[in-house]
């Protein structure tokens, strides 16, 4: 590689020292002397996510589950299920209560006890991002209205937090969503909302017999959410002319502009969140990081599909 | 715990060209800006744009907490206090988002090892919120004499569902309105500071987007629309806030 950039010292010193050492005195440098090659210190290109993988189902006791890495960074969702009384402002929806924690086993910054300034932003983040694009059509969640509905309590736990929290948290609330079954239940005279048994999925014959034998008992059948538009965040950072794709922790620390675009798949902009930052976005960052978006949607869009198709494409059968 | 709650149903129109106020889509509300309330603050300002008020308190450069110290630079503190009830995550949000956006402006490196804090009591919300705070944070800083490279406007607009920006929107019409947005844009520097490039990328520095927050889904072509019509608005922003600094500079001047 040749040397270019960096100040003089800097580049002095790294005739002589070794790789580690020289990342270590002269972060930004060693950064730059990167960036300036067009490729990033973990080997990507500088527009390249890290490899991702989604798995739908990955906690057995929750209603809807999912475990999602993007490189490290790990998130784990779980949406649990209960049976509320709706409000009276709107008798005919459910809710959507949305939950982030960092605990201290993910990041040496984070301390156990107060939530880290990092968990709040993620959390207020990542429920907007459900609000605006309308993901879970609440409706659906009625189960008698003004009576009864169900309350979706998403709870994502960041495992191991290294850099673009909002992407992996995201995917994985709206991955264990999508894996989220309303289980069958019926409704009693007295207004109890009792589940149905479910045996290996005869849950829908049981749903069927008893809507035969007693016509006005509501009843209603185990079924997942509709499916709708998702939203789909990229982190970029940008360091002078050089925009960089989903950054990892070090990256996001020593380059110090990052900015968060989701966008759903039907290319709606659903939040374009720059929390200020050493540097002001000009226009043009503006729209590279737009397009960069609107492409790792369409990636994680297919990445998501192949792993729905796996976990839920053989059940959808059998029923 | 967060509560996300969405109202689905026929939302009632906008039509921007009657709005409730009376004023046109690219009409900003009345401003007003005073300074110095506080005694004991180091700096003050209360900053509002009608029945959307925001008091500001800036203490310091004062001792950093031993943890949070910083040997290069000094440290910068929100606290952002509601109208009524504890601070959630919006507040918290709210707080990193201000936090942010004041760093690019403070001249941070030549106070080491000191806190800069920056208190901000929400007065009254009529929208626009985080815009009003913002500028309100900005003008303590100013009234405490903390150095500054430059100063910070803000301003908030919404996109009508049929894809309409109006500038400023009050509460009503945030919850009526499709998304909203609130962007901070640095202000044009008057004194020219000769290390400081004029431009970047081509384009004047008060052009650059320091700080984007949205509510709500909109088109990509709608967003950038957004941005003309603020970037427009936070030049008038900026002129009244300097022109108010002037005004009292002027006053402390004539009663010296």
């Amino acid at each position: 590689m040749t040397i270019t950039g960096g100040i003089a010292e800097a580049d002095a010193a790294s005739a002589t020292m070794e790789v580690e050492a020289y990342k270590r005195l002269y972060p930004l440098q060693f950064y730059e002397r990167h960036l300036d090659s067009d490729v990033r210190p973990d080997g990507r290109p500088l527009t390249r996510a890290r490899p991702t993988s989604v798995n739908l189902g990955s906690i057995a006791t929750a209603d809807g589950s999912a475990l999602v890495k993007i490189g490290n960074t790990t998130m784990l969702a779980g949406v649990k299920l209960e049976v509320i009384t709706p409000s009276t402002a709107s008798p005919n929806q459910g809710q959507v209560a949305v939950d982030f924690q960092m605990p201290s086993i993910c990041s040496p910054l984070v301390r156990p006890g107060r939530p880290a300034e990092a968990a709040w932003v993620v959390s207020e983040q990542l429920s907007n991002a459900l609000v605006s694009s309308n993901f879970v059509n609440l409706q659906q969640l009625c189960i008698v209205p003004g009576k009864a509905a169900w309350i979706a309590y998403v709870d994502v736990y960041c495992l191991d937090a290294d850099g673009s929290l909002l992407d992996a948290a995201l995917l994985a609330a709206v991955a264990a969503l999508t894996h989220l079954q309303l289980p069958a239940v019926k409704v009693t005279e007295t207004g109890r909302v009792v589940p149905l048994k479910n045996h290996n999925g005869d849950a829908g014959q049981e749903v069927d017999s008893i809507a035969k034998k007693n016509e006005d008992q509501i009843v209603k059948s185990r079924q997942r959410l509709e499916r709708s538009s998702m939203p789909i965040a990229l982190t970029c950072v940008s360091h002078r002319k050089h925009l960089l794709a989903d950054p990892s922790a070090e990256e996001e620390s020593i380059l110090q502009m990052s900015l968060t675009v989701i966008m759903d798949t039907s290319g709606r902009l659903i939040s374009f969140y720059k929390p200020g930052g050493a540097v002001a976005a000009t226009s043009a960052t503006v729209k590279d990081c737009i397009e960069l978006t609107k492409k790792r949607v369409a990636e994680v869009n297919s990445i998501f599909e192949e792993a729905y198709e796996e976990a839920c494409g053989t059940e959808m059968m059998v029923e | 715990m967060v509560m996300a709650k969405v109202e689905v149903g026929a939302a009632p129109s906008l039509n921007v060209a009657e709005r409730a106020d009376g004023r046109s889509a690219s009409q900003l509300r009345p401003l007003s800006l005073s300074r110095g309330l506080l005694t004991r603050a180091h700096g003050s300002a209360t900053w509002s744009q009608e029945n959307t008020t925001v008091l500001a308190a800036v203490y310091g450069p004062k001792p950093a907490a031993m943890k949070k110290e910083n040997a290069e630079r000094a440290i910068i503190e929100v606290v952002w206090r509601a109208k009524s009830g504890l601070s959630g995550s919006y507040e918290k949000d709210a707080e990193v988002v201000v936090r942010r956006s004041l760093e690019y402006i403070i001249l941070t490196a030549l106070h080491p090892n000191t806190a800069i804090s920056v208190i901000l009591q929400v007065i009254n919300d009529d929208g626009s919120l985080l815009a009003c705070a913002m500028n309100a944070a900005c003008a303590a800083l100013v009234d405490a004499g903390i150095p500054l490279n430059g100063l910070l406007s803000a301003v908030s607009c919404g996109v009508t569902h049929d894809g309409q920006v109006f500038l400023d929107p009050t509460k009503p019409e945030e919850q009526k309105c499709k998304a909203y947005v609130s962007f901070v844009f640095p202000s044009r520097r008057l004194s020219a500071v000769p290390e400081l490039p004029a431009d970047v990328d081509g384009e004047p520095v008060e052009y650059g987007i320091l700080t984007s927050v949205t509510r709500g889904a909109m088109e990509v072509e709608e967003y950038f629309s957004c941005v003309e019509n603020c970037r427009a608005a936070a030049a008038k922003v900026s002129e009244f806030s300097r022109s108010s600094i002037e005004q009292s500079l002027k006053g402390n001047r004539d009663g010296c």
